[in-house]
């Protein structure tokens, strides 16, 4: 597989390549990116949908209402989501190295990526949750639901596609920050834009990651549209 | 049986205390199908809610199968839910689940096991009618079928009660009529107690044997549907009734008749028994009177006929008040018409 992208970008770029990189180390940046991607995308996500249940089930006209929670996470998270990228990827560095013993490299990057997007897919989840009608959850207590099964009978189900495309945001603003994450030692194809790119004016390499990025965007945005009209 | 005691609801707005509902006492007897009808803003369907408890009271008690609700446990609570359907105006089905997965929804929620749950279904899928659209999603079907679908859900798990919170407002004259037969149907088959909030004075004349009329959050009055509609008192519960029935002669006929000097105007109702006597004709026959009958009209509440008559009594005074004497005694309800 690896060898068959190596080959075919080796042909696609020939016209402009003029990089002394190796397009096998290419290769390698992307898989590092995607995994960054997927990984805090999965933990984001995680962090994500506790968060944004928490706050749809406990405000005021929720189905549990607590204001000691509501209220609580609310400024922990403005708080969170007041950092750019890059000054939280800094300021994490010491609760990184505790987590996982090094500030360097893929596996670090993925601990300020998560607490990056978990607020962000958090709040995301919650606009989407409450724009499922109130009818629908009156309809549920009607019926005699549990709390639990409000959320993951009713709520959730019928949030679908909002939330999907709401992901999908998530995972392209992801994407942004897996490449700044690369300016900060996690590897990646931002460390690649940023070491030949920005530090070397190789242009060629800085071509290619511009196009790869463009896919990957477009097609992370088309399968998330194609997800939402699903059902 | 569904009793309120002494219901009263209070919401704080900008440090005001707005009453919502207010002293209420009202029985609803069992196996009835009972109107509550007023104006939005009326309280009515917050009072509906009480019953299933989707809003508590700020004072008294609402007891439903000889149980206080306002007593009861969270999970009591959900256990007596399952036991009350409820149908909505803009129905609230899950638009991402189909018909069949809609109906299926409260079975599930309570783990009924899946063989159990399709016999119901196929019940109830027969019952409304429905049985070819059990894979179409909410969005592909009418008004008239969505209700239909929001009545097998409220269904599913043989309730013994069903609300209806306006539950015809937002379909055309038509789909109103086949919903209402359907409730009907469902009263007279399971005997299933129907409460319904409308604002439409013809859902409660159509199905409702009795009615309560609501007014800035109390019961103004309330009673059989056909005693209602006979005796009105409240200025807003003939203003209701005149939206189906007409009670009063038109303005310009009244004027007409003053500005002849005719000032004695009767209005003759007949309810149940005397609407199908021959009472009129006897009277002329009997005594030396004449009729001049200015307006009539008649109408059927829940199979029961209502009958008036404006007329002007030619006659001498004696014979008049006989005349009059004679048709009360023979249920005629006889008023002076310039009056009202």
């Amino acid at each position: 597989m690896k060898e068959f992208i190596v080959h075919w970008l080796t042909v696609i770029t020939q016209p402009f390549w003029t990089s002394p990189l190796g397009m096998d180390q290419f290769v390698d940046a992307m898989q590092e990116t995607i995994q960054m991607v997927l990984l805090s995308f999965l933990f984001g996500g995680i962090w994500g949908l506790i968060q944004g249940v928490a706050l749809v089930v406990t405000r005021d006209k929720g189905i549990l209402p607590n204001k000691a929670i509501y209220h609580g996470l609310n400024p922990i998270i403005n708080a969170l989501r007041s950092l750019p990228f890059f000054i939280l990827a800094i300021a994490v560095i010491p609760l990184t190295k505790w987590i996982v013993g090094s500030s360097i490299g893929t596996w670090a990057a993925i601990v300020p990526l998560t607490i990056f997007i978990g607020p962000y897919m958090g709040r995301l989840i919650e606009t989407s949750l409450l724009e499922v009608n109130d009818g629908i959850i009156e309809s549920a207590q009607a019926m005699g639901a549990t709390p639990w099964q409000i959320v993951f009978k009713f709520i959730l189900p019928e949030a679908r596609s909002s939330l999907i495309l709401n992901m999908t945001t998530a995972t392209i603003s992801l994407i942004g920050a897996t490449a700044m994450a690369g300016a900060v030692g996690a590897g990646g194809i931002g460390d690649l834009a940023y070491s030949y790119g920005y530090q070397r004016f190789d242009s060629s390499v800085m071509l290619l990651t511009v196009i790869v990025l463009l896919i990957l965007v477009q097609l992370v945005q088309s399968l998330g549209n194609w997800l939402s009209k699903l059902r | 049986m569904i009793e309120f005691k002494n219901i009263s609801k209070f919401y704080t707005q900008n440090g005001q205390t707005i009453p919502a509902l207010d002293q209420i006492n009202l029985s609803i007897p069992a196996g009835s199908i009972f109107g509550i009808i007023g104006y939005s803003g009326a309280g009515k369907s917050t009072l509906v809610r009480l019953i299933n408890l989707l809003e508590r009271p700020s004072e008294g008690q609402v007891i439903v199968n000889q149980k206080d609700m306002t007593a009861l446990s969270a999970k009591d609570l959900r256990t007596e839910r399952t036991h009350i359907g409820m149908i909505f105006q803009h129905f609230n089905l899950l638009q991402t689940k189909t018909v069949a997965e809609n109906i299926e929804m409260p079975l599930l929620l309570l783990g009924v096991d899946k063989a159990k749950r399709q016999a119901r279904l196929e019940e109830l899928l027969d019952f409304i009618d429905l049985k070819h659209k059990r894979n179409a999603f909410p969005d592909e079907l009418s008004g008239g079928q969505k209700q239909r679908v929001g009545i097998a859900r409220a269904l599913a798990n043989h309730p013994k009660i069903l609300l209806c919170d306006e539950a015809t407002s937002a379909l055309d004259p038509q789909t109103t009529k086949s919903v209402l037969d359907l409730l009907k149907k469902i009263n007279e088959e399971q005997g299933i107690t129907i409460v319904i909030v409308t604002h439409e004075m013809d859902v409660i004349e159509r199905i409702c044997d009795q009615v309560a009329v609501m007014e800035a959050g109390k019961v103004i009055e309330h009673g059989p549907t056909v005693q209602i509609f006979s005796h009105p008192q409240h200025p807003t519960t003939k203003t209701f009734i005149q939206t189906v029935f007409q009670q009063q002669l038109p303005r310009k006929i009244l004027d007409n008749l003053q500005h002849k000097g005719i000032d004695t105007i009767y209005r003759l109702q007949f309810l149940g028994k005397s609407a199908h006597q021959p009472v009129i004709q006897t009277v002329i026959r009997e005594f030396d009177i004449d009729f001049n009958i200015l307006f009539s009209n008649m109408t059927e509440i829940n199979g029961t006929v209502i009958g008036q008559m404006f007329v002007q009594i030619l006659g001498s005074v004696d014979v008049v008040a006989q005349a009059v004497d004679y048709m009360k005694k023979h249920d005629v309800l006889i008023s002076q018409a310039e009056n009202e």
